[in-house]
């Protein structure tokens, strides 16, 4: 019971003050949006059928857009030195790191909320189908279980915001191959049954790196 | 109350507590001297459960603070001179938060009287962005009280702040410390430090080099004993 | 250090250099051609195969040792096991290094390209910027405490990461040559096991195991050596800063 009402202040704490702000979040969505654009810039989206390179396209604007969010996840706690105030209290780690996933959560969520609608009326590819919003949701789960515990080392090294990519990047390429692959297959037409490998290989990075982070938060925020 | 037995602390190959042993009993006010470096802050933190020692034996209300640090976080207040608030939350929030840390049962009327006692009681739904740096930390004072702790740490309070706004800090300090509560204080101000507490320890080059009672201690005394001290360590 | 001449780590350095010597003659003449390969060129470029395959058992015995070194430290917070997994990362990546170009070079001649998508290939590229990630992130923390903390659970992540990143890739189909008894009709450039091809293939295994531990052996005492010295540095730096005098003897022996 502790446990979770330490999560749930934690969590609630992040929220309510980015959503006052909103200051992470903005540079999120604008991010985000400003991707999707060089994209169509670059590769000149008007091909034949759009389907085959939306998902590409909508999970670099999503992976690129967190990699904001969860950088600043834990410098804003370090610089004013707020992460000491959390840690002084009667909390398990464990709890600071879910209260943190969870808010990270969030923040991606959002930015998804309004990205995807701006994606369909761009490219006129329907991206908010359900089995679509499912591959989204299981790898944003995925972003923000590992980039939450690598933002909270990467803030402590020298170069921190470029750390951050780097670790992350190499550890979330099941995620990614996942997520484009399930979402492209179910763009193309073909129902989610076809996609159970790509659902499996998420569902299964989600649950066992939350239980390898559990098991090694508490080396990370330890002194 | 707080036992250190040769407690030493290295960072790296960098060694910055060389061995302190000391005892601070229940309801005693001790003052922690000494030149930037020597180890009052890592001292506090470790105090505080937020730096693990390298070596030796700390123990808070007979809690060995490595083998149960979440009994000893109860029984801590600790103000540094960060903050450690989140400017984009107002005074009752950020004070709400850390009561839903500590598990505090019914935390609004704590927090009430709280900020009644620190000054703040008509800025409670102010955001903390908008506060003076004297303001900001005498909320900080509140949030270390918010779960009664038995035991405070204050690691450089004063820092920062403008001589009325220490003044009023100070006079906080002194109520909170008639009621009984154990504390550990750290300061640049010497004469404050001398009027506040009744046993001053200075501490250089990471060991204790003087432990006394203040009584009868006047500033000057306590200037020249702080220099003999530090040249003492030096040499 | 020691004063005697010849040690173990002495037996072990002129033991891997005969071998790495005799393995030359075997994976490059004692083994014959395979006979089952279409072209000349084929069937000589095959030959890269025994060092291909000898760096990879390096390799993957750098990630392995890595990982147990990793979890060992976040156990034990000897600092011996951090300097395991911080050596067996870079020999790990080095020799990583060595399979892709290698690789590259058999490639070339018998899939005609020097590069494919296929999920071997690109998990081995993954996983040697997973270690690469690993070695950068030791380098940007001066602490050596936290630095060894930081890395042993990145070292946890990469290793488990790897397999999972494999499976993922698989999604996709595959042209590399599964050599060991594998049925997948794509594949190219396998090739028929002889008992002389398969002697080569375990005598190369072996000989690079023992170049593996030769590396680690002296990379760990480095790394040990290293951080005495960084020790007696800083110890050096403390008693001038007091301006005392500095017997060089007294910390000598300590």
């Amino acid at each position: 019971m502790r446990f979770w009402s330490a999560v749930w202040a934690i969590f609630w704490k992040d929220v309510r003050a980015e959503f006052r702000t909103k200051d992470i979040l903005t540079g999120m969505l604008v991010f985000a949006i400003l991707a999707v654009l060089v994209f169509n810039f670059a590769f000149d989206l008007r091909v034949e059928r759009p389907q085959t390179v939306i998902p590409g396209v909508m999970w670099v604007a999503i992976i690129f857009a967190s990699m904001l969010g969860l950088n600043r996840s834990f410098i804003l706690e370090q610089d004013r030195g707020s992460l000491a105030g959390i840690l002084l209290a009667p909390v398990d780690r464990s709890a600071i790191y879910l209260g943190k996933v969870l808010g990270n959560l969030v923040f991606m969520f959002a930015v998804e909320v309004i990205l995807l609608p701006i994606m369909v009326v761009l490219f006129n590819v329907n991206v908010l189908m359900p089995s679509v919003l499912l591959f989204v949701g299981l790898g944003t789960v995925g972003f923000a279980v590992v980039g939450t515990i690598f933002s909270a080392i990467a803030v402590n090294t020298r170069a921190r915001e470029v750390m951050l990519p780097v670790l992350l990047l190499p550890v979330m390429v099941p995620v990614v191959i996942a997520a484009v692959k399930g979402t492209a297959g179910i763009l193309d037409g073909n129902p989610l049954s076809e996609q159970m490998g790509a659902l499996r290989l998420l569902i299964a990075f989600d649950v066992i790196f939350l239980g390898i982070a559990f098991l090694t938060f508490d080396y990370v925020l330890e002194e | 109350m707080i036992h250190v037995r040769g407690l030493v602390k290295r960072f790296g190959y960098t060694v910055v507590l060389k061995g302190i042993s000391l005892d601070i009993e229940a309801g005693e006010s001790v003052v922690l001297l000494g030149p930037n470096g020597a180890g009052k802050t890592t001292l506090l933190r470790i105090l505080a459960t937020l730096l693990k020692p390298s070596a030796g034996r700390v123990t808070v209300a007979g809690e060995d603070i490595v083998r149960h640090p979440q009994a000893v976080r109860h029984l801590l207040g600790y103000v540094s001179h960060h903050p450690l608030l989140y400017p984009d939350l107002t005074a009752r929030e950020n004070l709400r938060f850390y009561a839903q840390l500590y598990g505090l049962p019914e935390p609004d009327a704590r927090i009430d009287e709280l900020l009644e006692r620190v000054g703040l009681a008509r800025r409670g739904d102010d955001l903390v962005r908008t506060f003076s740096r004297g303001m900001v930390q005498r909320l900080t004072i509140a949030r270390a009280l918010l779960h009664n702790p038995p035991i405070l740490l204050l690691d450089e309070p004063d820092t920062g702040l403008d001589p009325q706004a220490a003044n009023m800090l100070a006079r906080l300090l002194q109520d909170v410390a008639v009621e009984g509560r154990t504390i550990l204080l750290t300061t640049h101000n010497l004469s404050r430090g001398v009027d506040f507490a009744r046993r001053v320890v200075v501490l250089a080059g990471g060991r204790i080099v003087t432990d006394r009672p203040t009584e009868g201690l006047e500033v000057q005394d306590l200037s020249r004993l702080y220099l003999d001290a530090v040249a003492q360590e030096a040499a | 250090m020691q004063n005697k001449k010849w040690g173990w780590l002495e037996l072990l350095t002129v033991l891997a250099a005969i071998m790495v010597a005799v393995n030359f003659y075997v994976g490059l003449i004692y083994a014959p051609d395979p006979s089952n390969l279409q072209t000349e060129v084929t069937r000589k470029a095959q030959h890269i195969f025994y060092y291909h395959m000898g760096m990879n058992v390096m390799a993957g015995l750098g990630m392995l040792v890595n990982f147990i070194g990793s979890v060992l430290y976040l156990l034990t917070r000897r600092r011996f096991w951090d300097a395991v997994a911080r050596s067996a990362a870079e020999i790990g990546v080095l020799f990583g290094i060595g399979v892709l170009v290698s690789g590259s070079l058999w490639a070339r001649p018998t899939w005609n390209t020097w590069w494919t998508w296929d999920p071997r290939l690109t998990t081995a590229t993954i996983t040697i910027l997973l270690y690469a990630a690993y070695l950068m992130l030791r380098n940007a923390v001066e602490d050596p405490d936290r630095q060894a903390r930081f890395a042993a659970v990145y070292g946890t992540f990469a290793f488990i990461s790897v397999p999972i990143t494999f499976m993922s890739i698989r999604l996709w189909r595959t042209i590399h040559p599964t050599v060991f008894g594998g049925g997948d009709p794509a594949a190219k450039g396998a090739f028929a096991l002889g008992p002389h091809i398969r002697f080569a293939m375990q005598f190369s295994s072996w000989t690079f195991m023992l170049v593996f531990l030769l590396f680690l052996v002296v990379r760990v005492r480095v790394a040990l050596l290293e951080e005495r010295v960084m020790a007696l540095r800083q110890q050096v730096d403390a008693q001038l800063s007091r301006g005392a005098e500095v017997d060089p003897m007294e910390h000598a022996g300590s």
